[in-house]
């Protein structure tokens, strides 16, 4: 079968608008999209060029303005609040800038929140999610806090947590925005092993060009357009 | 899913500790200020109940005078008639038995020891008209009792600072000079609410009358009465002999007054209960003044939490949930207010009983009332900040510093 004929994400003609009358705002004027199942993609753009919000709407957090939004065969753009929020729980895994670990919660707890939102029972929940831990090679740091943690760890954890229920996308938001060079490198390698292992397809928006490099496409925004796509796979490097 | 929200909810209150104590603080002290007025309020009716029904039950005093304190002025009425004390026997149905009363002070020694103390004479009827059994010895015969013998039944407090508990007797103790067989021992009643009720030395009533109070009238009339007969009736038939017998003319007032304990009982009951309504309705006040304070902790924290909530969301909670969370937060946290409280309110009993002079006692109703009701303010108070983390928006959420 030919994956191009049905890519996991189809944006089709979308647009986003903020406000209403004189004081509207464009924010997406019309973006074409398709991203296969298993690609590691890379956004890029300056503030303002729209990729946020096209991040949000991928990652089911926002609804387009019109235009079409195909997600494993759902039509995300006519779904409602709640049913998004369970297209998210059991289909995607969010990494942010900012880590976003729940505070005084150990490693293991903060990796287990999915799977308690997902119902699992206590012992099946603990395996599982000391698992994720383990993939991003803290499983002996379960017990830790945040706040006991560094940076790069914290930001581990947080991969941990968006894996751990086996989603088709992880969504990274400027991932390596808190870290430095080396963290940086180090988280990015492990994303990109989670995508080669597991077929994870992991969308990352990231200013850095260095951190592109780890990504097999990259897509450029600008003023709420798709300026283009560099399919790395065609340029040998 | 409702057991995962409940364990988000007692995850989220122990990371918490100190703010979730504060949050709870005003239950507490509602809670607590309630069950411990109720409680209070309970156990001193129960008191004021027990020291009347230590007058013994089914018992009317008839005294002379209009009620207590004798009215003001004029002439003092004049006491009762040994023939009074027959009539209303003999009279009035429902009547169980009469005993008269003539009261003196008196001085009593024994070995050097001495102890004043009220003199009460009376007849064996005494004993018919309430249970008071004897711990020690006999009760006066018929002979002793008509020839007026010195022979005496002394209460416990009598015989503790006389005979220092030890057995009397068979001895002779003197009062006010006057030798005095001692024949018997009365059980204890114990301090009640119309002083030492133990501080008695009971004679025949012949005997006070001649040689302490010095006339043959009788102060006081003790009317047992059949509990199957009315106590208005017998009341009403008492007050007619004694007016016939007294010479009342219709349209003046009586001179004397009938006492009836459990008149006494329920009025002091009915007083007892409306104090304890307006405190605890006072103490209720701060039951809803906690759940405000509930309220303002819940909607800080959600405004504080606004981020761990986009995170939930982004993680893929669905609204109801995030509600249920927050929710069930407030629940458990005034129901845990309400279960200190309550432990507060038996510390509190526990420690004014002894004070306000009334036993410990634990009601169930009320404990349970007060922690469903600290379990419903959860719910009022904590619905609406749940319902608006729940409405918040991720993205706003996750961006919120």
């Amino acid at each position: 079968m030919d994956p191009a004929a049905d890519p996991l994400i189809r944006l089709r003609n979308v647009t986003k608008t903020y406000g209403e009358g004189p004081t509207a705002f464009q924010a997406l004027k019309g973006i074409d999209l398709d991203i296969q199942a298993g690609d590691f993609v890379a956004v890029m753009g300056p503030s303002g060029s729209g990729k946020s919000t096209t991040m949000n709407i991928l990652g089911c957090l926002d609804v387009p303005s019109a235009g079409e939004f195909r997600f494993k065969g759902f039509h995300v753009e006519s779904l409602d609040r709640d049913q998004r929020a369970l297209l998210r729980r059991k289909y995607l895994g969010f990494v942010f800038q900012g880590f976003n670990l729940l505070a005084r919660t150990s490693a293991l707890e903060n990796v287990e929140l999915p799977l308690l939102y997902r119902g699992d029972p206590k012992g099946q929940r603990r395996d599982t999610a000391m698992a994720a831990l383990d993939k991003v090679g803290l499983k002996q740091w379960w017990d830790h806090t945040p706040a006991e943690l560094s940076g790069g760890q914290q930001q581990r954890v947080a991969i941990a947590r968006a894996i751990v229920t086996n989603p088709d996308v992880l969504l990274a938001d400027e991932p390596t925005g808190n870290l430095d060079s080396e963290r940086s490198r180090e988280i990015m390698e492990l994303l990109k092993g989670l995508n080669e292992a597991s077929g994870i397809t992991v969308l990352m928006v990231t200013h850095e060009a260095d951190m592109a490099a780890f990504a097999r496409t990259i897509v450029h925004f600008k003023d709420g357009l798709v300026e283009r796509i560099e399919d790395k796979r065609k340029v040998p490097a | 899913m409702f057991g995962t929200i409940l364990i988000l909810a007692v995850r989220s209150i122990s990371r918490h500790k100190l703010r979730s104590f504060l949050t709870t603080l005003g239950i507490i002290i509602g809670v607590a200020a309630v069950v411990a007025m109720v409680t209070l309020g309970k156990a001193t009716t129960a008191a004021a109940q027990k020291q009347i029904a230590s007058l013994g039950t089914n018992i009317l005093q008839v005294r002379p005078g209009q009620g207590f304190g004798r009215g003001g002025g004029g002439p003092r009425p004049p006491d009762f008639e040994e023939a009074d004390v027959d009539a209303i026997r003999d009279q009035v149905e429902g009547v169980t038995a009469v005993a008269p009363q003539a009261q003196s002070t008196a001085t009593v020694i024994y070995q050097g020891a001495n102890w004043s103390t009220t003199i009460n004479g009376t007849t064996a009827s005494f004993f018919r008209v309430q249970p008071w059994p004897l711990v020690l010895g006999r009760q006066w015969t018929r002979a002793e009792e008509q020839a007026g013998k010195a022979v005496c039944i002394i209460g416990n407090t009598v015989r503790t600072n006389l005979y220092r508990g030890g057995d009397p007797v068979g001895t002779r103790m003197r009062v006010n000079g006057i030798s005095c067989d001692v024949i018997g021992v009365l059980s204890t009643r114990g301090q009640g609410g119309f002083g030492d009720q133990d501080d008695v030395v009971i004679m025949p009533i012949k005997q006070v009358q001649r040689r302490f109070t010095g006339n043959r009238e009788i102060r006081l009339m003790l009317v047992g009465t059949d509990p199957a007969y009315e106590s208005a009736q017998i009341q009403a038939s008492i007050t007619q002999v004694l007016r016939e017998r007294r010479h009342i003319e219709g349209g003046k007032a009586d001179d004397f007054n009938i006492f009836d304990t459990a008149q006494i009982s329920a009025a002091v009951t009915g007083v007892t209960t409306l104090l304890t309504s307006i405190v605890t309705a006072v103490a209720g006040i701060s039951l809803v003044v906690g759940g405000i304070g509930i309220m303002n902790i819940m909607l800080v924290s959600v405004t504080e939490r606004t981020r761990e909530i986009g995170i939930r969301l982004a993680i893929g909670a669905v609204a109801s949930e995030v509600l249920m969370q927050f929710l069930v937060e407030a629940v458990v946290l005034s129901m845990l207010g309400g279960l200190i409280g309550l432990l507060v309110a038996q510390g509190v009993v526990l420690g004014l009983g002894p004070l306000m002079q009334v036993d410990y006692l634990f009601d169930p109703q009320i404990n349970m009332v007060a922690f469903a009701i600290s379990a419903l303010i959860g719910i009022v108070f904590g619905y609406f900040p749940a319902q608006r983390a729940a409405s918040l928006n991720p993205i706003d959420a996750l961006r919120h510093e």
